[in-house]
């Protein structure tokens, strides 16, 4: 084990899945020389050349068709946005062609793409350097998505990512960069699709994922103060939904609050909401509570009003227990 | 100009593409197949001429017109029309219709019901035989509406920024759904778009399958020997509609009429009679031929079932 920063575990990661499979390429702005705008890919260019890792013009689109077409042959690309605002520059190629491909063809073609881009907010980038747009990919079927929250899960989920055989959207977190955490010094992967309780309790199921994760673990040493044992989970894979983890979760604690960065309205915290309670009803004993950002874009310099923070699922949490 | 024998292949190649589409407009109108159509009929020499310079292993991009480039590609006859039916012996198990038909085994690489999204991924594979440094070239298709699209930019400046084996293959017959070129551009020939990128570009009488052939050929083999892409604008004519059914209320039947004066196939059997490489007793027999394929094309097609509610989750993830 050694003290990884999140940045680097991702670096790590591209590095050994490169090494391993001569089909894997990179390709993105930025990606060569400088190892893309916040160095996940540095040293690269100079240990696998021109030919795996392709600086591109500024151009989404062709980036990810080039990446689908690639990938329907047999290749392994890996894509870097930049941030993750900008797949709205390539919607059609992600949510048109990239998703749909297998299925509107029968099944023809496998598409083993990743798609890597951080999100978030923290580093007072503005409205369109800054937004978590997860919900709107999960929504999408065809691809799926990834959030990791810690260097070993962002180090792991990349690699399994590079090794599935279906498109991968890896939704990093750019205030999560520069973040520390143990990462094994021998192989592993972490499964898509899987959530991880990243502490156990039995009073409330905290629901997390990516930056919030860490919000809800420093609520949970707050709360203990109040002789209230929250669990954490972290859901890791946002598309396909590890609703078993959720589940049993409730069946234990009966109360639930879902915590993300990206603004409440419409997000995964109402997906979890309406899974529960559809389907778990009789085990609540409290309405289940959405910890997320306000419904505004995000603002330039009134980050620390706008980002959900351990306060939030503090207040939350608290008032799930007093039912 | 082409042997004897590549020019017998371009006239079956055409009339077959003619023929299938009269056929599909046909059973389109009797209620046979769901959603709805676009044929390209008079547009056949583009097909032909480009598709009969590729290789089986080479690729090809349709659009939502693309019927003839697939059958032109040799996308196989009965599957292709079960495709269209909806029916599960289709290509892609009747998840797709005439606006994707696809086939691997015949390098139909995909085809889009989103115009002009199919330039990028043609870049990919194009870039896949770069990679692994074989041998294959990519042609795209699409229309001249589709190249006013960004994803047009963006693909033929990276493609030739990174010398790509691919064919961008403009087939411009005027119009953009129901709207004529001039209202949608000033340039009138889109070829000139290519200088700006770095890239060859041509404009060819599309309507003469020799000249689309001619041309083709040079791009393919440019392509093929690593010296990169090719714009190629094909000016072809669209006698139709944009879709099976459209009455074409904005279209004067004058221009509608004398589309027909461009028939590439006329054109192109009055040329092979008059230099005696055929007799009208071999465009009989070619008839006949197609005629019996397309006849057991339909048959096949309207016996394979519609696939059942079971298929509704498959093939979403690998
Ligand atoms: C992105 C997008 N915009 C609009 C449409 C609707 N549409 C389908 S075909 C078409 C016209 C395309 O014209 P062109 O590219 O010249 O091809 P043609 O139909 O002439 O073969 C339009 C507007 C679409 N399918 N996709």
């Amino acid at each position: 084990m050694s003290e990884t920063r999140y940045i680097r575990a991702i670096a790590e990661a591209l590095n050994e899945e490169m090494a391993r499979d001569e089909n894997v390429f990179i390709i993105g702005e930025d990606v060569g020389g400088p190892g893309g705008a916040f160095s996940a890919t540095k040293g690269l260019l100079e240990k696998y050349g021109e030919r795996r890792i392709r600086d591109t013009p500024i151009s989404e689109s062709a980036i990810v068709g080039l990446a689908i077409g690639a990938a329907a042959q047999g290749l392994r690309p890996v894509v870097e946005i930049m941030f993750a605002d900008f797949l709205t520059v390539c919607m059609d190629q992600i949510v048109n062609q990239m998703a749909k491909t297998r299925y509107m063809f029968g099944g023809m073609y496998k598409l083993p793409m990743v798609i890597r881009a951080p999100g978030g907010g923290g580093l007072n980038a503005g409205p369109q350097h800054s937004q978590c747009l997860e919900s709107w990919f999960a929504h999408v079927p065809g691809m799926k998505v990834v959030m990791p929250a810690t260097p070993y899960d962002a180090k792991g989920l990349l690699k399994s990512a590079i090794r599935d055989d279906d498109p991968v959207l890896v939704l990093e977190n750019k205030a999560l960069y520069g973040s520390k955490g143990e990462v094994p010094d021998e192989e592993y992967l972490v499964p898509i699709g899987k959530a991880d309780v990243k502490k156990a309790g039995k009073d409330v199921t905290v629901v997390s994922a990516s930056r919030m994760v860490h919000q809800a673990l420093d609520a949970a040493k707050a709360l203990s103060k109040d002789g209230i044992d929250i669990e954490v989970i972290d859901l890791r894979t946002i598309s396909p939904l590890d609703k078993e983890t959720i589940f049993d979760s409730v069946e234990k604690t009966s109360k639930l609050v879902v915590a993300h960065e990206a603004v409440k309205a419409f997000g995964i915290g109402a997906e979890i909401a309406a899974l529960v309670g559809e389907e778990m009803l009789d085990y609540l004993d409290a309405p289940v509570l959405r910890v997320g950002a306000p419904f505004v874009p995000v603002p330039f310099n009134l980050e620390s009003f706008y980002l959900p923070n351990s306060q939030d699922v503090v207040t939350a949490v608290k008032k799930v227990m007093e039912y | 100009m082409a042997d004897k024998e590549t020019l017998l292949e371009l006239l079956y190649l055409m009339l077959k593409v003619r023929r299938v589409e009269e056929c599909l407009l046909d059973v389109f109108a009797q209620g046979k197949i769901p959603g709805f159509i676009h044929v390209g009929i008079g547009q056949e020499a583009v097909a032909a001429g480009v598709c009969s310079c590729l290789k089986p292993d080479d690729f090809i991009f349709t659009t939502h017109r693309g019927h003839g480039q697939a059958l032109a590609k040799g996308i196989e006859l009965n599957r292709f029309m079960a495709e269209i039916y909806g029916r599960k012996d289709g290509f892609c198990k009747g998840k797709a219709g005439s606006m994707h038909v696809a086939s691997k085994e015949a390098g139909v690489a995909g085809s889009n019901g989103i115009v002009g999204a199919g330039l990028p991924i043609s870049l990919g594979t194009a870039f896949a035989s770069q990679y692994r440094d074989e041998n294959a070239v990519t042609v795209c298709f699409f229309g001249d509406g589709a190249s006013n699209q960004g994803t047009f930019h963006e693909s033929l400046n990276l493609a030739a920024l990174w010398n790509l084996p691919v064919i961008f293959c403009c087939e411009n017959n005027g119009w953009a759904q129901f709207t004529p070129q001039k209202v949608y551009m000033k340039l009138e020939n889109i070829s000139k778009r290519a200088e700006s990128y770095g890239m060859a570009g041509v404009t060819v009488d599309g309507d003469d399958v020799i000249k689309v052939r001619e041309e083709a050929e040079k791009a393919v083999s440019k392509a093929r020997k690593g010296e990169g892409p090719t714009l190629l604008e094909c000016k072809t004519h669209r006698w139709f509609g944009h879709y099976a059914g459209d009455p074409q209320k904005y279209r004067s039947p004058t221009e509608v009429e004398s589309t027909r004066e461009f028939d590439p196939i006329v054109k192109f059997e009055e040329f092979l009679l008059k230099s005696k490489f055929i007799d009208q007793a071999h465009v009989d027999t070619l008839e006949a031929k197609i005629k019996s394929e397309i006849q057991g094309a339909i048959d096949f097609a309207e016996s394979s079932p519609i696939a059942g509610p079971e298929e509704l989750f498959t093939d979403v993830y690998a």
